[in-house]
């Protein structure tokens, strides 16, 4: 942990985390300064609107550690484009120094040697200072939470969302958008929408049965702000019922339904809407796809993909504005509104450093009293680790190998899958494991361990059917999430192939065999999405494993060889 | 290594998912399409066809067609075992030249319209639909 104090030390280019209005490089914008509050909230307020983008939460109420991928391959079209730009490369592109704390924020290099100097991130409390000061320059600032926010922790689980509803209140949005949020059964999600102080948007929320548009989620909300009249309109993912548990939701159809969105763009610009806000959970480049189909779009706040991109990347008259997850992002997106047009905008995406921004008092203790319940369970130490645990990348991640290894050992199998999520934070060398770093890389709601028999054949579909999901080069055909982690197997996988030739040289680590198509193999898992699921919940299986083991340690996974990048 | 009862419950699994490779065009549908046309060429465009990218249900995919003016549109599944899914007549007082209805796909493939305008011309629509296993969104 570093001390404010040595912070102001850190020197960092200021370019990194300003916006401009206008395209290309922050590199122009150039000063040696040093880190304080006051820089990652200075701004030169422009304009007449100002929106506040959080998204991704996934129930991180207080800072972590996150690192970013080393891995974030682009197919097709977006083969190369941001956000599918890593490491050295990302940061050559936005001019950013390295060492720097937006190295630190952006970037997976040297993470652990650069955690420790710059310390966590996040912690809604100090998101909180973020938005006051926000409003404090414009108190009428927009805030609006792209959704995934009521999942992903050991208190959100136990709560069914509410710690999280009663902290976002504490914020006051001014409108949401869902995923995860589903995931808590349908019947919880009307209850806690019901009685939410601000709007659930969703234009592609669907009542199933009749397939018009669900009556509790509607498409958008008009506000007037700085004498302009703006629209939001919500898009929740599309993809819920494939890529979650469809049984849980049963009354409710999403897709991507750019055809309505067209319907409703027009819908509000002929009711008088000078500005049209997108508040997307559509990732990425299904936004970039979308925004260039649908047209009349002013500016997409894109969640979903967990992407944090220093500059809003524009399609047509669209920008596209990317805030990161797990609480370490803030955007401030500024636009100067005049006669119905957006004349221009001003960018900063504000990486929320936990030691230099003061925490917010009034929120810290409606965080504490969501924690103090649980306070025991949450803090008792399960282990240790020796490496960097981490999740976020295309194929596997320590995190994820660690977990593949306890479903190995605990339920007996051969070989062990772990869905591609992209959310859960990282831990640093020589950390204490708790109970709640357990849940916030396992919480879900269908986490139960399966164990069952595949044939070599059947595991081969699911890894071409994940492997789809993720490089089919149509990014209306993508999910959004990352490859299907696995454990005891290894693989090769073409990514320029289409489905069913991407996949190859399945090999059983165990005995350096390739996989049989015809031959059974125990497969343990979690997170299945068909009804009735049984096993022991995910998180106990590994804090098991992880008590076993004392100090757990994960060795260089190389199974997975990757091509056609 | 045995299988209690519990864990064999998860075996279902893979029931429907050995069918998630895109399926190939039935020859059957190339005679649906002649014995709709008469063998005359049919135009792309001119024809809306709604169809979700990704199916949340392959047994149960909704679509919606439409086309001004049209006198009938035929729906073809072409990957299914049996491609003719329906063939909507409008009538010269129909008020407008569409429908809907929910169709059911045996694996990803491709969903045709196909309408017969008025002058007796032909055109088409087409949509690829994907039915997958899913399971890992982030």
């Amino acid at each position: 942990m570093i001390s404010r104090r040595d912070f102001l030390q850190v020197s960092m280019a200021a370019s990194a985390l300003y916006g401009a209005s206008g395209f290309g490089q922050w590199g122009r914008l150039a000063a040696q300064q040093k880190l304080t509050q006051d820089q990652l909230l200075d701004f030169d307020t422009f304009g007449n609107v100002s929106l506040i983008h959080i998204t991704d939460i996934h129930a991180q109420l207080k800072p972590i550690y996150f690192r970013e991928p080393e891995i974030n391959l682009g197919v097709g079209p977006n083969k190369g484009e941001v956000p599918h730009v890593t490491g050295a490369d990302f940061r050559r592109l936005y001019g950013i120094d390295d060492g720097s704390p937006s190295h630190y924020a952006l970037t997976y290099n040297d993470f652990t040697a650069l955690a420790r100097e710059y310390g966590r991130v996040g912690g809604l409390d100090r998101v909180a200072t973020v938005i006051n000061a926000i409003r404090a320059d414009r108190p009428d600032a927009l805030l609006l939470d792209g959704g995934d926010t009521w999942h992903g922790s050991y208190t959100c689980y136990k709560t069914e969302g509410q710690d999280m509803v009663n902290v976002m209140n504490a914020l006051k949005p001014d409108a949401m958008t869902f995923h995860w949020e589903f995931t808590l059964g349908q019947d919880r999600v009307r209850d806690i929408v019901a009685d939410l102080p601000f709007a659930a948007l969703g234009q592609n929320i669907f009542d199933k049965m009749w397939d018009e548009p669900a009556a509790e989620f509607p498409p958008y909300k008009f506000f007037e702000r700085g004498g302009t009249k703006i629209a939001v309109i919500g898009q929740a993912f599309p993809y819920m019922p494939i890529a979650n548990p469809g049984w849980m939701f049963p009354d409710y159809s999403f897709g991507i339904r750019d055809e309505n969105m067209q319907a409703i763009v027009d819908e509000v610009r002929s009711k008088g809407a000078e500005l049209v806000v997108c508040l997307s959970h559509n990732g990425f480049d299904v936004d970039k796809k979308m925004a260039g189909i649908v047209s009349g779009i002013d500016v997409i706040l894109s969640g979903h993909t967990h992407d944090a991109l220093p500059e809003p990347v524009l399609v047509g008259d669209t920008i596209i504005v990317a805030s990161g997850s797990n609480g370490k992002f803030v955007s401030r997106v500024d636009l100067d509104v005049r006669d119905g047009q957006m004349m221009g905008f001003r960018h900063k995406l504000i990486p929320i450093f936990s030691d230099v921004i003061e925490p917010d008092k009034d929120v810290t203790a409606v965080i504490d009293a969501q924690r103090a319940p649980f306070k025991a369970e949450l803090e008792e130490v399960i282990g240790k680790t020796d490496s960097l645990l981490y999740r976020r990348g295309n194929f596997n991640g320590t995190w994820d190998d660690l977990i593949c290894d306890a479903l190995i050992s605990e339920r007996e199998a051969d070989i062990a899958m772990s869905p591609g999520v992209r959310w859960g934070p990282s831990i640093l060398p020589g950390q204490d494991i708790t109970r709640e770093d357990i849940f916030n890389v396992t919480s879900m709601t269908y986490g139960k361990a399966y164990r069952t028999e595949m044939t070599g054949e059947f595991i081969k579909v699911v890894l071409e059917d994940v492997g789809d999901n993720l490089f089919n080069p149509d990014p209306y055909y993508q999910q959004g999430g990352d490859m299907v982690r696995v454990g005891g197997l290894g693989y090769r996988i073409d990514i320029s192939k289409k489905q069913g030739e991407r996949i190859s040289d399945l090999t059983l680590l165990s005995t350096g065999e390739q996989i049989d198509p015809s031959k059974n193999y125990v497969v343990a898992g979690w997170a299945s999405v068909n009804e009735g699921t049984e096993g022991p919940q995910i998180w106990d299986v590994v804090e098991s494993h992880i008590r076993k083991q004392g100090t757990v340690s994960v060795a260089p996974n190389d199974s997975v060889k990757v091509s056609g990048t | 290594m045995e299988f209690s009862r519990r864990d064999t419950l998860a075996l279902g699994l893979g029931a429907a998912a050995m069918t998630v490779l895109p399926f190939r065009v039935n020859a059957a549908s190339d005679d649906a399409i002649t014995a709709f046309t008469g063998g005359a060429d049919v135009t792309e465009g001119g024809v809306d066809l709604t169809a979700p990218e990704i199916a949340e249900n392959g047994n149960t995919v909704p679509i919606s067609v439409g086309a001004e003016g049209a006198s009938a549109i035929m729906v073809l599944a072409m990957g299914n075992p049996t491609p003719g899914v329906a063939t909507f007549n409008f009538g010269e007082l129909a008020g407008s030249q569409t429908a809907s209805t929910r169709i059911r796909l045996a694996g990803t493939q491709e969903v045709v319209a196909i309408a017969k305008m008025a002058d007796g011309s032909f055109a088409r629509a087409s949509s690829e639909v994907k039915v997958t296993i899913g399971g890992c969104g982030g």
